[in-house]
């Protein structure tokens, strides 16, 4: 019911390359896309500021679909974050939809109860933000760990679960037990990311994920997307540095409005 | 977080004192698991709509509705006072900004906390005891020290005595007043850490009143934001801090150095 | 009271008032344990000398009843004799030490040994009629909780005394639940007492004046004193047996007997004492068998002055031990000595047996 809406759905051969024959199947058999956004619009009132207007995004639809991964574009300051807020439910939809896929159904976002936000937030997505907002004095293995435990899992498990990942994005093992307020910037980047990959959700919402990462920890991620690809999860990003777009995206939506949504990557 | 039935629903909710106005017209439900905060300002109505909530006072207009242990939505203040007063020691749980004000300052801690055990029937005094110490260890405080009364407590360690004696009859809900005000800082921190550990860690509904907008968003799925009696902004508690719709949330949201 | 008797109604209440006070008393028959409010009048005595139990007998008081008063089990302490003379020269009516001859006994602070009997009427003075109060200084909650039957409260005191003191320390006063319903202050009877309010064949009617409330345990109720589980409710015994008269099941009082700790332990209840004497019975201080007591009670006006009626209070007492019995000659007892310096041999020493009073 939502397919028709899709601009990016035509099948477009070379996108399909290095994509598992799963999901291939899966979008032969007609498969709704994991996220659909139509005619997402924002601006901010300032009621501080005498009620001025402050537009922050132009109409704007796309999707994405299972094992995808898309960039947003655009020049600084045109939105691209706050799209990334308005699908996780940070900021509020003013104007237009968005659609998750949840089960058999697809949920509406735009205007939704704040139980359904937080239960999708818990199942279906995970947002990695552009900088760590976790609760103060919490240990980093706790913080990355929470998204498991939210979804279930035992204690142990989760934080064994977390720790591998801390492991492999490099993290020294004496953080783990530190709240992550204390750490570098590259070392909370890290935190955040392990946070936001390691419960399995459908859709990952990465806002410049390797924005103060050296080369080896930017590989570990590009890695990391990959996988999750690979597992069947969509991926919408904002990634500023053009070599980790290249290596991840099949292709980029930019937020200015003009539908130039079918640049080729990789 | 199971099923769609709230735990506690509120509709059209009113309170007048004479002619001031406690507060108008709120709804808002809340389910199991969930915490809610609500803010605003001093004499914004928070205190009212939460006494209302409770129970601790009928309203003039609307209902509050209570999902009961056998599933039945009872309205609050059509139940026997008796029934009432059973679910607000057993079902309910209430923290006061002022310790004195929940406690009893005259009995000991270990007496602080068996009294819903014993309100409930329970008759063992080594069980009760026991109890008491395993619930006074969980907030902290150490068991050794069960029997000193509350007076010879810091007021941190007397807002966790609270904590533990409402938690003891393992509500499903609970209230909290300003829980945290009137503490140091760094009191008020390690008491933010410990309420938020047991909220996960017992599943618990909790309304938090607070004018901090940093303990709402550390402790709070949703918020409320009061103002003159009235609700005049509700939703995901990041939504509302991080995209404040109404001037006054903006202003409130301004007005703090980091949210 | 100098001016003559005839001045006053029988029994000094007008008539009126003891209609009020009847309907009191029948409304608390009717709901036992229950605290019913009445409007105590002013009696001719200080609040503290038993204004609640002198009312609550002025109404029930006949031109044929027998009346007996005690006073920490004693007929003849200055509390016990002046209401006995009260009502003697107000109402004219005849009176009695024996507690088998008595219709209607008065008492502060114990109940007699020798067990109550079908048609008799125990009228207790009471100064605080409220058991909640200790946790609950609101008159509207305690109100409240009795009519919830929200009694957690008396637990949280109970429990209290075990962690301070290892056991459950209260020793009078001992709160009961009546009839599995209201819980009840029995007035501050020792514990040891609170056994023989259960299923009593006598009907009990506690008066408390400075607090105008009147409550009853009518014949035959059940009365169980709170207790926890582990912690059963169990009664005073006592090691030695009374040095007068050998009793060993009575409840006895500490008499200081000079300045180098000599003292003895005796029966409080002056009739219990005297008639087993007069039966035969010799303690190991007590003087050869009395010679049977007349009839007619002892003379009025004897033991005055020494030791008001809290002089005695059992709270004051600290938790004697046992020492052996003092090999001194026994003191005239018995014959109107004062009781100064006796004091509640509260807790002596060793437990009773557990489940003297198992449900």
């Amino acid at each position: 019911m939502i397919s028709h809406a899709m601009p990016s759905q035509a099948p477009r051969p070379h996108a399909d390359r290095g994509r598992p024959a799963a999901r291939r199947a899966g979008e032969a058999a007609g498969r709704a896309p994991v996220l659909v956004v139509e005619g997402l619009a924002k601006s901010f009132t300032l009621h501080l500021k005498g009620g001025t207007r402050l537009p922050a995004l132009a109409p704007l639809s796309f999707a994405v679909g299972a094992g995808e991964c898309v960039a947003l574009d655009g020049p600084s300051g045109a939105g691209k974050s706050s799209v990334l807020k308005m699908i996780y439910g940070s900021y509020r939809i003013d104007q237009g939809s968005v659609r998750l896929a949840d089960g058999d159904d697809a949920a509406e976002l735009a205007g939704a109860d704040p139980r359904l936000v937080l239960r999708l937030r818990r199942e279906r997505m995970a947002h990695v933000s552009q900088f760590l907002r976790v609760i103060p004095r919490v240990p980093a293995l706790e913080v990355v760990a929470a998204p498991l435990r939210q979804q279930g899992a035992d204690t142990a498990e989760a934080r064994a679960r977390a720790g591998a990942l801390l492991a492999r994005l490099n993290l020294p093992e004496r953080l783990w037990g530190l709240p992550p307020a204390t750490f570098s910037g590259g070392e909370q980047q890290r935190v955040n990311v392990a946070r936001g990959f390691l419960a399995a959700k459908a859709l990952l919402l990465l806002d410049e994920p390797t924005a103060s990462l050296d080369a080896v920890n930017r590989a570990v991620v590009v890695d990391l997307i990959r996988e999750r690809r690979r597992q069947g999860c969509a991926i919408l990003g904002i990634f500023h540095d053009a070599e980790t777009r290249a290596a991840v995206a099949d292709r980029t939506v930019n937020v200015t409005g003009r539908p130039r949504d079918q640049t080729e990557t990789t | 977080m199971t099923g769609d039935a709230p735990l506690l629903l509120a509709e059209g909710l009113g309170k007048d004192y004479g002619a001031r106005i406690g507060c108008r017209a709120v709804d808002l439900s809340l389910h199991e698991g969930e915490v809610l905060a609500v803010v605003g300002e001093s004499g914004s109505g928070k205190s009212t709509l939460l006494s209302l909530l409770s129970g601790a006072q009928a309203p003039s207009a609307g209902r509050v509705s209570y999902r009961r242990g056998d599933g039945v939505l009872a309205d609050l203040a059509l139940m026997p006072e008796a029934e009432r007063r059973l679910l607000m020691r057993t079902d309910f749980g209430f923290v006061h900004q002022r310790a004195e004000d929940g406690l009893r300052m005259a009995v000991s801690a270990g007496g602080n906390v068996g009294e819903r055990l014993m309100a409930a029937g329970r008759r063992h005094y080594g069980a009760i005891r026991a109890e008491a110490a395993d619930f006074l260890a969980r907030v902290e405080i150490d068991p050794a020290r069960m029997d000193e009364d509350p007076r010879a407590f810091s007021g941190g360690m007397r807002q966790r005595l609270q904590i533990a004696r409402n938690l003891v009859s393992r509500p499903r809900l609970v209230f909290m007043d300003e829980p945290t005000s009137g503490l140091d800082v760094s009191v008020q921190a390690k008491l933010l850490d410990l309420i938020r550990a047991l909220v996960e860690e017992l599943g618990l509904a909790v309304v938090i009143v607070t004018h901090d907008l940093a303990v709402a968003r550390l402790l709070a799925d949703r918020i409320l934001v009061m103002r003159a009696g009235r609700v005049i902004e509700a939703g995901l508690c990041d939504q509302v801090l991080d995209d404040p719709q109404a001037p006054y949330t903006q202003l409130l949201v301004a007005s703090v150095l980091t949210p | 009271m100098s001016m003559p008797a005839l001045t006053y109604n029988f029994a000094y209440l007008d008539e009126q008032t003891k209609r009020m006070i009847r309907r009191a008393i029948l409304k608390a028959i009717a709901i036992p344990g229950y605290q019913v409010p009445f409007a105590s009048r002013e009696m001719p005595m200080p609040y503290g000398w038993g204004t609640g139990g002198v009312q609550v007998t002025a109404a029930i008081l006949g031109a044929d009843d027998v009346l007996k008063v005690i006073d920490q089990g004693a007929d003849d302490t200055t509390n016990a004799v002046s209401i006995r003379a009260f009502f003697q020269a107000t109402a004219g009516i005849a009176t009695t030490t024996r507690t088998r001859e008595a219709s209607i006994i008065q008492t502060r602070h114990r109940l007699p040994e020798t067990p109550l009997r079908d048609g008799q009427v125990v009228v207790y003075q009471v100064p605080i009629p409220e058991p909640l109060r200790f946790l609950e200084p609101r008159e509207s909650e305690t109100r409240r909780l009795h009519a919830l039957e929200d009694y957690g409260l008396m637990h949280v005191k109970l429990y209290e005394d075990i962690a301070r003191h290892g056991e459950i320390a209260t020793t009078y006063a001992y709160p009961v639940e009546v009839e599995g319903r209201y819980v009840m202050d029995p007035s501050p009877i020792p514990k040891f007492d609170n056994p023989k309010l259960d299923r009593s064949p006598a009907l009990q009617l506690f008066g408390a004046g400075r607090e105008q409330r009147i409550y009853a345990v009518p014949p035959h109720s059940r009365v169980r004193s709170l207790d926890f589980e582990d912690h059963p409710f169990r009664v005073q015994r006592f090691v030695a047996p009374c040095a007068l008269c050998g009793a060993a099941d009575a409840y006895l009082d500490e008499v200081i007997l000079d300045d180098a700790g000599g003292r003895m332990f005796v029966c409080s209840d002056t009739d219990h004492c005297a008639t087993r004497r007069e039966a035969g019975h010799v303690g190991e201080m007590g003087s050869p068998p009395l010679a049977p007591r007349d009839a007619p009670p002892p003379p009025l006006r004897r033991s005055d002055g020494v030791g008001g009626p809290t002089a005695a209070d059992p709270l004051a007492a600290p938790t004697a031990e046992i020492a052996p019995p003092p090999t001194l000659p026994s003191p005239a007892r018995g014959e109107g000595g004062p009781k100064a310096g006796v004091a509640r041999h509260a807790e002596a020493g060793l437990r009773a047996p557990a489940g003297r009073n198992a449900p």
